[in-house]
């Protein structure tokens, strides 16, 4: 029956995908989030790769989520050669064999001189993915709208001292987290608290008191929309979007950093990438200390990297994640915990919703 | 008779034998180019079928498949799966299924299987994704010693000494699996490998499939309200004065539904073009502004809007063919214009009642996008489970038991629908 499957979908994918046409020049095809970020990694590895290697990157966007990676790799029929992939992603994908292993020792070693291996965070190294971007989700507010300004997680959850609605990504991830460190927990033992049931409970608990408060974004986009329509007083969104939005749109926006949830991009090859040499020297490129450092000029993530960490530009250190100031009570997301548990969490999560 | 037949014999030199195998020989001929004919004729809509075959039967098969599908395990840990056959899930199996185990994680591991493994486990019980890669991790830097392998498990994880377990990897090893229908259903197996209810926190298909339902109905409710008198209008309008409004019905018909969804976000929000006008006309205060967007009653209104065409056109295309003389007998015949309406007008409308509402519906009940933009927290339809677990979960086995689900649903309406109505009575205009 497997067999069968497998049959069917080749024959329905293959039959439906386009078949590409041999191109002259050398082609690998970098898919991404698109957006401002996607325009960051033109500049930051895109551009000088090509201008280096005369090979042309073809820019695609996508949602993230692995269902067309997987429809790819299923029916043999694979036209994505570099992906950018969350952390979840990255787990399942390479548990699933739709990525191929990256061999850390084939990166560029630090400025310094150190070996990848020790100038990346611990957690930006995966068997199938490497770092490219350090990302958080923070909360921010609009200062003109506000009077007291709110400066901890706990302020987000105070109804009394900050009335006014808030928004809140509709998906259980990273709002639990931030509901037990609102509601007193330590950042270090947030994974432990919810992996126990008394834990989850408590996590929505908190969640409950601003429940008729709160306004469900879904795509990055909105949150800053929200805030600027007056929908909310207060959200919870990507610091990207934020600085996006202060400093491209001059809103007045202010990122509170205390309570903020940090998390990592990769680069990932796909299994069968039709151009995988070229694919795997991308990759290696665009995660040295360089090009990282030039892609944090366009966008306010931080490199995984400590070299690349330290060149960058001085008038966006404070603005990316993984800066000493915003570190004070910052949680780094634990994606493991959330492939054991996303499920079970998402459906009480919708259930909590619905009720 | 038997007089004609002798004297046909005697006209015609040939014999009864000969005609025979005449007539076989033009049946043979007649059947011959009649086939050239049906050959030509499939020629013709194969590109149809091919395309029908292919875009609409395999994937609908493979969906089907899918639903039951169990995975890969019982092939990726072959030892563990033949002697767990004959366990019984009412104690914790025996040394030689724990060393089983011990060697199909190691091999799996070193094939770079375990994760598949894993990932199909984890759709049973959640948790155990990380159990199986720790245990790995473990086992591999174990040194030999006099343990048993059971003891050295439990030690690694206590979840190895729990039923529970024990019967999810069981659950997994037949061909076929119940699990992603039962999930569907809001249920679940216990750890004795009985069908029980998912704790009420974690119930969500069943009422969604009941919501689903709702909000179509709730869709086609209105569709049908607001589109009956439009319909009307445009049947009795002289033609240059209906073909105007024709085009106005036509209009949004033809406009990007993201478009018209997004519009409506901006009419309906908190801060929208509608709340903003009651505030002005001092209808309600700033505190009090109407939550008409991001929940069922944002996609009811979005979803309506979308839908109308599809109830106006059959409608329309029914009235306009009803003679206006059946009214005038009626009211010269003395009954009230209401009762003429009701008893002689409506009844004649109803193949496009029907047609336009089963249109509706069965567009609605399968409705994706708009419930995502604009159903926030309380108008999310079964669609959007589907999409949740085609492209985020990628437990495309539930995806598609929800799916045939649905599908099964809808058979059943439009066989009710035949049963009562009549399929032969439709008329799309």
């Amino acid at each position: 029956m497997r067999k069968l499957i497998r049959f069917t979908s080749v024959m329905a994918l293959g039959l439906s995908c386009t078949i590409s046409i041999a191109a002259a020049a050398e082609r690998i095809t970098v898919v991404s989030f698109g957006g401002a970020y996607t325009n960051a990694q033109k500049k930051g590895s895109h551009e000088p790769f090509m201008e280096k290697t005369g090979v042309q990157i073809l820019s695609e966007d996508y949602n993230g989520g692995l269902g067309k990676l997987r429809a790819q790799v299923e029916s043999g029929s694979v036209t994505w050669d570099v992906v950018d992939l969350e952390t979840s992603d990255v787990i399942r994908a390479c548990d699933e064999g739709l990525i191929d292993t990256v061999d850390v020792n084939d990166l560029e070693p630090g400025t310094d001189g150190s070996a990848a291996a020790d100038d990346f965070m611990p957690t930006a190294i995966k068997k199938c993915g490497i770092g490219a971007i350090v990302w958080s989700t923070v909360f921010a507010y609009d200062k003109t709208k506000l009077a007291t300004a709110p400066h901890s997680i706990a302020d987000f959850f105070d109804t009394n001292k900050y009335p006014g609605k808030r928004g809140m990504k509709r998906s259980p991830k990273v709002n639990l987290e931030m509901a037990l460190m609102a509601d007193g927990v330590a950042a270090a033992d947030v994974y432990k608290v919810l992996s126990t049931a008394e834990g989850q409970t408590r996590a929505f608990n908190k969640l409950a008191q601003i429940k008729d408060q709160l306004v469900w974004w879904k795509s990055g986009a909105q949150a800053p929309q929200l805030l600027a329509d007056g929908e909310v007083v207060m959200t919870t969104a990507y610091n990207g979007r934020i600085y996006n939005a202060v400093e491209n749109e001059s809103k007045s926006f202010v990122i509170v950093w205390d309570g903020q949830v940090m998390d990592i991009d990769y680069w990932a090859i796909p299994t069968g990438a039709p151009n995988k040499a070229r694919a795997q020297e991308f990759l290696v490129f665009a995660t040295a200390p360089e090009q990282l450092a030039r892609q944090s000029m366009y966008i306010s993530y931080g490199p995984p990297r400590k070299t690349a960490a330290a060149m960058v530009d001085e008038s966006m250190k404070k603005h990316i994640p993984t800066a000493p100031v915003n570190l004070t009570n910052a949680l780094a997301a634990d994606a493991e915990f959330w492939a054991d548990y996303e499920d079970e969490l998402n459906e009480r999560f919708t259930a909590w919703l619905a009720n | 008779m038997n007089e004609m037949v002798a004297r046909t014999d005697t006209l015609n030199p040939l014999t009864a034998d000969a005609r025979e195998f005449e007539g076989k020989a033009l049946r043979a001929q007649l059947a011959r180019s009649t086939r050239l004919e049906k050959a030509k004729a499939l020629l013709l809509v194969l590109p149809l079928l091919l395309f029908i075959g292919i875009m609409f039967i395999f994937p609908l098969a493979d969906m089907m498949l899918r639903s039951t599908d169990n995975g890969p395990v019982a092939e990726l840990m072959p030892d563990t799966a033949t002697r767990l056959l004959d366990w019984d899930q009412s104690t914790l199996p025996d040394e030689a299924i724990y060393a089983a185990l011990a060697r199909d994680i190691q091999t799996a591991q070193k094939e770079r299987t375990l994760g598949k493994i894993a990932t199909r486990l984890n759709f049973e019980l959640s948790g155990i994704r990380s159990l199986l890669t720790k245990s790995a991790r473990k086992l591999a830097q174990m040194e030999s010693s006099d343990e048993s392998w059971k003891q050295r498990l439990v030690q690694i994880d206590q979840r190895w000494g729990e039923l529970a377990t024990w019967s999810a990897i069981k659950r997994v090893l037949p061909s076929v699996t119940a699990t992603f229908y039962l999930s569907s259903l809001d249920l679940a197996y216990d750890a004795k490998g009985e069908v029980v209810r998912k704790p009420p926190e974690r119930a969500i298909y069943v009422d969604n499939f009941i919501k689903t339902f709702a909000i179509s109905l709730g869709v086609t409710l209105s569709c049908f309200i607001l589109g009956f008198p439009v319909a009307y209008l445009l049947s009795v309008l002289p033609t240059a004065k209906a073909n105007l409004l024709m085009i106005c019905v036509l209009l949004p018909f033809w406009t990007s539904l993201l478009v018209r969804t997004t519009s409506w976000i901006a009419l309906l929000q908190t801060h929208g073009i509608v709340n903003d006008l009651l505030v002005w006309l001092g209808i309600l205060n700033e505190g009090n502004r109407l939550d008409m967007m991001y929940n069922m009653f944002g996609t009811v209104v979005a979803m309506t809007h979308i839908l109308l065409p599809f109830m106006i056109l059959p409608l329309f295309s029914v009235m306009k063919s009803i003679d206006p003389s059946f009214m005038r007998a009626a009211t010269s015949l003395g009954a009230s214009p209401f009762t003429a309406f009701i008893r002689v007008y409506l009844p004649q409308t109803k193949p496009g009642i029907a047609a336009g509402s089963l249109l509706v519906f069965i567009l609605a009940i399968g409705y994706y996008i708009t419930p995502a933009l604009v159903g926030g927290r309380t108008g999310q339809m079964i669609s959007n489970f589907i999409a949740y677990h085609m492209q985020q979960s990628l437990n495309w086995g539930l995806a598609a038991a929800l799916a045939v689900i649905l599908l099964i649903i809808v058979l059943i309406l439009y066989w009710l629908f035949n049963r009562i109505i009549g399929i032969d009575k439709l008329k799309l205009g």
